[in-house]
């Protein structure tokens, strides 16, 4: 084995976090997909910072930690007030601005 | 001497027994968690399933030389981010399952098919920028890198180079509380905003200036959330808290049962809930 693998599951678990964005309706769960996105892009920041030999790599992953960890905190938020006004988590329900 | 040392610096450049062993429990873990999670029904197995995944990364991350973000990932991922998950989770409900209604016809199939040509292109891409001819990589690895050790490797870069971008993150952090202040900030009540001579204002124009009746009087039960019975046997909506009414309340399933002898209204039609 080599350093490639890491990257190839880092890109199957990119396309499952986007699979789950597409296919699922709870908004929560459409979040923790995006979570696992950010994880997999972790996941090959670091695996590149291995193959370069530069610990920048490292640093990228923890600044898209920080920024996930704020992401997490304002997204969750928006789900809770609208879950406030609409009753429901779904994201089908939320499509007023459609028309 | 040299044969051990060449020997010893090949057997640094590759990858070790050990790292293949862990890659080989922990990448396998990581996908079939992630899939367990997109499937999953209940929210709080997804959750528990992306807990799952987080952790196997902190694992591949301690096993290609970066400690830090393996114990950072632990910390700030699983324990701090999945918390607030499951806490949302718990406030929203954790029965607010997914509808499974199609809103756009074939929109599955088509997620599906595009997300396995995503994932060909992406390891192809990948595969292409990294393999070598041989189908090795030419990794330099960390060792260097990591002479002091890795967290005051990583702590040269962020307070030198990147120094201006953390500090911006403080302002980040200080944005993302705010938002979330106020955006889960609840508006108060009018009623709670209500002077007492507003209150008496209103309670006289209403045209019923004598105090509604209170909880549980002629009741079946004496919960508060019960109404009061009025003298025809109607219930008095009024005699319930306005909290308990609107939010959050579910009524008993069976209903108050009325008081022993109590009559059904004279004309049969609805009162209005108030003393007539």
């Amino acid at each position: 084995m080599n350093e490639s693998y890491y990257l190839i599951l880092a890109a199957l678990l990119f396309t499952i976090g986007c699979m789950g964005v597409l296919l699922r309706r709870n908004a929560i769960l459409v979040f923790m997909s995006i979570e696992l996105m950010l994880n997999s892009v972790n996941l090959t920041l670091v695996t590149f910072s291995r193959i370069n030999g530069d610990l920048e790599g490292q640093v990228m992953a923890f600044f898209v930690m920080v920024v996930a960890a704020a992401e997490v905190v304002v997204g969750l938020a928006i789900i809770m007030s609208i879950f406030r006004s609409r009753r429901s988590a779904s994201i089908d329900d939320v499509n007023l601005l459609k028309y | 001497m040299t044969a051990t040392t060449v020997l010893a610096q090949d057997v640094l450049a590759a990858t070790s027994t050990g790292e293949a062993i862990t890659f080989w429990v922990l990448g396998p873990l990581a996908t079939i968690a992630a899939v367990m999670m997109v499937l999953s029904r209940n929210a709080v197995h997804a959750a528990l399933f992306l807990a799952a995944v987080m952790l196997s990364l902190a694992g591949l991350y301690a096993a290609q030389d970066a400690p830090f973000l393996a114990a950072v990932q632990v910390i700030v991922y699983t324990g701090a981010i999945l918390m607030l998950f499951l806490f949302v989770l718990m406030l929203v409900g954790v029965d607010s399952s997914d509808s499974l209604v199609e809103t756009l016809r074939g929109q599955r199939v088509a997620a599906v098919v595009l997300g396995l040509g995503f994932a060909g292109l992406l390891i192809g891409a990948i595969g292409g920028a990294v393999l070598q001819d041989d189908g090795t990589v030419a990794a330099v690895g960390l060792e260097a890198a990591n002479a002091e050790g890795n967290v005051v490797g990583i702590a040269r870069l962020l307070f030198t180079d990147y120094l201006f971008a953390f500090e911006v993150t403080s302002a980040m952090l200080i944005t993302a509380a705010l938002g979330a202040t106020v955006l889960s900030h609840k508006e108060r009540t009018e009623a709670a905003t209500l002077g007492q001579r507003e209150m008496a204002r209103r309670r006289f124009a209403g045209g019923n200036p004598i105090a509604p009746p209170g909880p549980g009087v002629f009741a079946g039960r004496n919960s508060t959330a019960t109404p009061a019975l009025l003298p025809d046997g109607s219930e008095a909506k009024t005699s319930v808290s306005s909290v308990l009414q609107s939010e959050s309340y579910a009524p008993p399933t069976e209903g108050p049962s009325a008081v022993r002898g109590a009559v059904p209204p004279p004309n049969g039609d609805e009162p209005s809930g108030d003393h007539p």
